[in-house]
């Protein structure tokens, strides 16, 4: 065999792989707002989310639910959907990601959850504890979808919100880029970074607050 | 069994092989994490992007012209111009969504150039995959959501076991394809050991007068080869022959392109055409909920439309890289047609690997949900 029919034979190897792969997009959106939960005496407890979906998926989710008024979902008649999203999203370590002094937290259970349907859209709202309550110098949290099937965004207004949180404690989020830096993002180092390359990452808002 | 192989050209050879295996074993990787926890249809395969500027612009594209849709959509409902602005955003999304996964874009190339198809018949298989996807979508919705008004929870179910069908037939073509081309390569192996003195001998199938009638047996063999196994068993008596046979050559495309062509398609159709894609059972059902479910319909043919026509470029594309490859490796010594049987029995493993990967990366999925 000559070497031409290797090249021949790479040159097939690379176009296959071209076919094979390529990108997923997001089939689902949600444009979130998020509380972060302080107790008395200071310390975080956890994470209040309202997590708004797109007409496209609302109209997905609630297709064939019963509703008294049509058109018009109840929190009851919803109440069952919501209890298989918060199930659901356990797989998934429900999207959020925290580090207290650059160590990972986990969460608890989600508790207080309920969908609410208006203008046409469900918004999913949940409180997340964190196992143990901390005092962090600094704690950050990621809201994103590592295989981006979801698109998260933060809401334009308040998107995050402090609640009790001590004094002099400082908020600051950092936003994913829009869609044309995403496409300039997208370069060889994504690829070299390989098939276990955080690709979600990029998508990802960072919540950091800074307490004294 | 390749003594002309240089170590070089062996590394190569590997390095290839390796290239495949982790690019299948990657996107079978990547199916496992593609699980939804809202219970929608999944994205064909959420893989990361293997990406570069282009790649990450498509995607940027497609999200755009998806986005759109439900406005658009909404629009209609008191403005009819809007629909025409629906079909053409469908379209487009159809174009560059079918860049990304899913759409049996690697099963269908695999596919032809396992089997030494013509690129017609490609575009064809493209055409009738991608018209038979919509279909499928629209009959789910239509049936599940329109007729029954069934729930999400239950539509999803619905689609759920018939992308394990999608998934387990793909294997089995797959399975079918090896077999069949792993027959073809091991005898090419065979008549790959060089003996000069017969492998000087002119290509005659009509030559009844020489002693071993090699040539007629070996054609014999490849063209019913792809469509029936036992055709092997049948002609294996013939191969004791071929040991002595330097020659080895493929029927002409347009041989496999007559009768009974068409029957072997179907398969591949079936196979890729079964599964819907996720966007359009999201954009039917929405259509569905704003009682425009008509324009959801056509939206979802054009997507069809737009898919095929990437599909259809693609399948040419690997059936020329094909043919060059066979062309390079000079497909006239027993070598080239060994590579040539190679390639084939690659891209066989390919459909199979596809399929067993989406198969395993779905049961995986399936724990989740659904609601």
């Amino acid at each position: 065999m000559s070497m031409r029919a290797l090249f021949g034979l790479l040159l097939a190897a690379v176009l296959m792989l071209a076919a094979g792969a390529a990108s997923a997009h997001p089939h689902v959106w949600i444009t979130a707002t998020s509380e972060l939960l302080y107790d008395a005496d200071g310390s975080i407890t956890g994470v209040r989310h309202a997590w708004t979906f797109d007409d496209m998926f609302s109209a997905y989710a609630v297709q064939g639910l019963e509703a008294k008024k049509k058109g018009a979902y109840t929190r009851e008649e919803l109440g069952p959907l919501a209890q298989t999203n918060v199930e659901s999203l356990k797989e998934y370590a429900y999207f959020t990601f925290a580090r207290a002094d650059g160590k990972k937290e986990r969460f608890n259970e989600p508790v207080d959850y309920y969908l609410d349907y208006k203008d046409a859209v469900l918004t999913l709202h949940f409180t997340l504890p964190l196992k143990t309550p901390l005092k962090p110098k600094q704690l950050m949290l990621e809201v994103f979808d590592r295989s981006f099937f979801i698109d998260f965004q933060m809401a334009k207004d308040n998107p995050v919100k402090l609640v009790g949180a001590p004094a002099g404690c400082q908020m600051k989020l950092e936003r994913p880029n829009d869609g044309t830096a995403t496409a300039q993002k997208l370069n060889e180092q994504t690829f070299m970074d390989g098939p276990n390359a955080n690709f979600g990452m990029m998508f990802a808002n960072k919540i950091t607050v800074d307490c004294p | 069994m390749k003594p002309q192989l240089s170590p070089f050209a062996r590394g190569l050879f590997a390095c290839a092989a390796v290239v495949l295996v982790v690019g299948v074993a990657d996107a079978a990787f990547h199916d496992l994490l593609a699980q939804n926890p809202f219970g929608a249809p999944r994205p064909a395969q959420a893989a990361e992007p293997e990406a570069s500027g282009i790649i990450g612009w498509l995607l940027a594209k497609q999200s755009e012209f998806y986005r759109q849709m439900s406005a658009t959509i909404r629009a209609a409902k008191t403005d009819g111009s809007a629909v025409w602005t629906l079909l053409f955003i469908s379209f487009a999304y159809g174009i560059f969504h079918a860049a990304g996964p899913g759409h049996g874009k690697a099963v269908i190339a695999s596919y032809l150039v396992a089997n030494r198809e013509t690129a017609r018949r490609g575009i064809a298989l493209s055409f009738a995959s991608a018209l038979m996807q919509s279909l499928v979508a629209i009959l789910i919705v239509g049936i599940s959501a329109w007729v029954l008004n069934a729930t999400a929870k239950t539509m999803c179910k619905a689609e759920g076991a018939i992308e394990i069908a999608s998934y387990g037939l793909i294997a089995l073509f797959g399975l079918r394809l090896v077999w069949v081309k792993g027959g073809a390569f091991i005898r090419a192996l065979q008549a790959a050991q060089p003996m000069p003195a017969i492998a000087g001998v002119p290509h005659d199938h009509h030559d009844h007068g020489h002693h071993h009638h090699h040539d007629a047996h070996d054609h014999h063999d490849h063209d019913h080869g792809h469509d029936h196994s036992h055709a092997h068993a049948h002609h294996a008596h013939d191969h004791v022959h071929d040991e002595h046979c330097g020659h080895s050559h493929g029927p002409m495309p347009s041989e496999l392109a007559g009768p009974g062509g068409w029957r072997r398609g179907f398969a591949a159709i079936l196979t890729v055409g079964i599964r819907p894609c996720s966007g359009a059972i999201l954009v039917l059902v929405f259509a569905l909920a704003q009682g425009l479910f008509w324009a959801g319909v056509a939206a979802t043919f054009l997507m069809g439309l737009g898919t095929a026509i990437t599909v259809a470029a693609i399948a040419v594309i690997a059936v020329s890289a094909k043919d060059i490859a066979g062309r390079l490796s000079g497909a006239r010594d027993g070598g080239g047609a060994l590579f040539m049987r190679g390639i084939e029995f690659g891209a066989a493993g390919l459909v199979l690997l596809f399929g067993a990967g989406l198969l395993l990366g779905y049961i995986a999925a399936e724990r989740t949900t659904c609601f």
